[in-house]
């Protein structure tokens, strides 16, 4: 091995890139290097994250860690494939080639994961072959001798474990010291599959690697999860569990940040001089932010179950057991997650559709989550359905009208999903039925470790998103809702720009049943679906509070029966969300998908709204 | 005798032979592990028989019976 490259001088950071099949452990072992010093972006005109994340060591040169997406070759097929092989190449605009490859194994999968060593040595760049997972490896009885395969490779070869920390000194003394470029070895040709398994076949051998033995336990576990019987009982007791945590666990912590959100701004009331500055502060931005804030603790708990779910890999039994359902409607197992997601907030569902490898499957799964039934809705179907359904039972104590309804509401979103992915994948993302397949991995404990960096990352994420896209909107309505000041008054909510804007669509929505009241409610919901609750306490000048008994009364004033169920049903379709609409955008890639979408969503919601003013009336 | 992969009972195995599949699907699966000559045997599969789980150099992988039609393999008489 011959050290060429000596190690820069100043702060200017080396780049290391983490290459390696899906489900080795690669992501895992970057959160460990990195901490929680990191970096999401998207590469330009892909929906693919880019993470990058910089590793410090006192006294040593600093450390940008650049984490590839997962791929078992270097053979551009997906999106994410070409990206890894871009990066490696120098081909990615913005990202010159990095100083260093380090390519991460599972070591209980090593001749077909050695494959992808292949055209990461043609690369010629100094690199440092992982094997994680050793403790896997150890404790099944496999074996590998580390030394006798970096001689066959001629690079740098370490048995590690991202989970234990095993081998871990070993990676950091490799990246922050003397970088040395591969020896040159015969490399199989790198287009045939068959020549390089064969390849890393002969290398398994050559470096004493015993396969550890079939992990029994996982056997055994997919026997219940995977039983014709069992299994599918076993899945709806997981998504109904996932659910009653939401809102049992949940609520409280909801009911908490709602009371220190009132409690800061009654504070802050009492310290700010009165007038309109203040007013925008509290009833605009606080109030706004606030609003949507207090779904944290919902996505947080979502977030920690599903991650539960995916570390211990219920979630690919769980993909496997809903792809047959999905099938049906042109989609595939791996929808099930953004899915399930969506019933907290459509934004993280749309994020976690990344991982689907089929574009357009990944393009339909975002278009349909919308119309999942997320925490927002809840509070305008439950205002809705307090003030005009009484609670008589249904199914003795167990199912009273009112849950009856809610539940309808669930069923309905989830219908129009899976309605609109048939119509989605037979025009325009009809494709090549794309051969499902995915790699079952074992089950395993997931880790603190591990599920503390995913609830960080995407409560980091969310609050981010609360902070700009969620603020602008509140202060911008406020506005609307305040403006033109006539005597530096504020107008009649009725004469404001967004009272002229509820009265100037009252025509287009006189037909569902709704005044320009609820006009304003619909406008002033795009910030967040549950603001019309508030919106339509400040018009009725009440407290807004879906439990308020006033609020009630106020609404059976001006909604019938038929524009009441009208308004659930436009609640349920319409794509009445700025968040949503801004993360799919940004995940498309254009304004022409979110434009769709909402205008879809937007005419479903109206059309059927229309039909149920209509039968309700008539039957009422 | 040579069969499809669709048609590997429970718990049978046999010698991957070929895979009719678009080169770039084939590719794909060859990268999972599907490279002929490999040893393929059947797991378990979703509750209702589709998709099927086999277990190929060491790993589980789950496919839909579709695409095991199109792969052939040689199995011990």
């Amino acid at each position: 091995m011959t050290a060429t490259l000596a190690p820069p001088v100043g702060a200017k950071p080396v780049v290391v890139a983490l290459v390696g099949p899906p489900n080795s452990g690669k992501s895992t072992l970057f959160n460990r290097l990195t901490g929680l010093r990191q970096k999401v972006a998207n590469y330009p005109g892909v929906t693919v994250e880019q993470r990058r994340g910089s590793m410090l060591e006192a006294g040593m040169r600093p450390v940008e860690l650049v984490d590839l997406p997962g791929t078992y070759a270097l053979d551009p097929r997906s999106d994410d494939e070409r990206i890894a092989t871009d990066v490696l190449n120098g081909r990615m605009p913005g990202t010159k080639v990095p100083d260093a490859v380090l390519v991460v194994l599972d070591a209980t999968h090593l001749a077909r994961h050695l494959t992808v060593v292949a055209p990461v040595l043609a690369l010629g760049l100094p690199t440092l072959v992982v094997l994680n997972m050793a403790d896997d490896l150890q404790r099944r009885g496999g074996e590998v001798d580390p030394a006798a395969l970096a001689d066959q490779l001629g690079t740098p070869v370490v048995l590690a474990s991202a989970a234990t920390g095993e081998g871990l000194d070993t990676i950091r003394r490799f990246l922050t010291g003397r970088f040395g470029v591969p020896a040159r070895v015969a490399l199989p040709v790198l287009q045939s599959v068959p020549a390089c398994r064969a390849w890393a076949g002969q290398l398994t051998d050559a470096s004493a690697y015993r396969s550890p033995v079939p992990p029994v336990w996982s056997h055994r576990l997919d026997g219940i999860a995977l039983h014709p019987v069992a299994g599918p009982l076993v899945f709806f007791a997981v998504i109904l569990g996932v659910f009653q945590a939401m809102f049992v666990v949940a609520a409280p912590l909801s009911d908490g940040i709602e009371a220190i959100i009132a409690a800061g701004g009654a504070w802050l009331a009492t310290w700010l001089p009165a007038g309109a500055p203040r007013d925008l502060l509290l009833e605009g931005a606080l109030a706004g932010v606030g609003s949507v804030l207090v779904f944290l603790p919902q996505i947080l708990v979502l977030f920690l179950l599903v991650g539960i779910l995916e570390d211990s890999g219920y979630m690919a039994r769980a993909a496997l057991i809903a792809d047959r359902t999905m099938a049906k409607v042109g989609l595939q197992g791996k929808s099930f997650i953004p899915l399930l997601s969506a019933h907290a907030c459509a934004v993280p569902a749309v994020m976690a559709a990344r991982t689907i490898e089929n574009r357009r499957d990944r393009l339909a799964t975002i278009l349909i989550a919308p119309f999942m039934t997320c925490a927002a809705r809840l509070p305008v179907y439950t205002l809705i359905i307090a003030a005009f359904l009484p609670n008589t039972p249904l199914l003795g104590r167990f199912l009273g009208m009112r849950a009856a309804a809610l539940l309808g509401l669930y069923v309905l979103g989830f219908l129009a999903a899976l309605g609109t992915a048939r119509l989605l994948k037979s025009t325009i993302l009809r494709s090549e039925r794309v051969p499902f397949m995915m790699e079952l991995p074992p089950w395993r404990w997931p880790t603190f470790r591990a599920l503390g960096f995913r609830l960080v990352d995407r409560s980091r994420a969310f609050i981010t998103r609360v902070g700009t896209v969620i603020l602008a909107a509140s202060v911008g309505l406020w506005l609307f809702a305040h403006l033109p000041t006539r005597d530096g008054q504020a107008p009649p909510i009725a004469e404001s720009v967004a009272g002229t804007v509820g009265r100037a669509i009252e025509p287009a929505i006189a037909p569902l049943g709704f005044d320009w009241r609820i006009g304003i409610g619909l406008v002033t919901s795009l910030a967040a679906r549950e603001v019309i609750v508030g919106t339509l306490g400040t018009i009725h000048g009440i407290e807004g509070d879906e439990n308020s008994p006033g609020l009630q009364a106020a609404l059976r004033q001006n909604l019938t029966p038929g524009g009441a169920a009208a308004l659930l049903v436009f609640f349920a379709f319409a794509m009445q969300c700025v968040s949503t609409i801004a993360v799919v955008r940004r995940e498309t890639g254009g304004w022409k998908l979110p434009a769709l979408q909402f205008g879809y969503m937007l005419t479903l919601a109206w059309v059927t709204a229309w039909v149920a003013n209509r039968v309700v009336t008539a039957l009422l | 005798m040579i069969r499809t992969l669709a048609d590997l009972p429970s718990g049978g195995h046999g010698t991957l032979v070929g895979l009719d599949l678009p080169a770039e699907d084939a590719a794909r699966l060859m990268a999972l592990g599907f490279v002929p000559g490999v040893q393929v045997s059947r797991a378990r599969s979703a509750p209702g028989g589709d998709p099927v789980v086999f277990r190929v150099d060491g790993a589980e992988v789950a496919l839909r019976r579709e695409t095991a039609r199109r792969m052939t393999l040689r199995t011990e008489p």
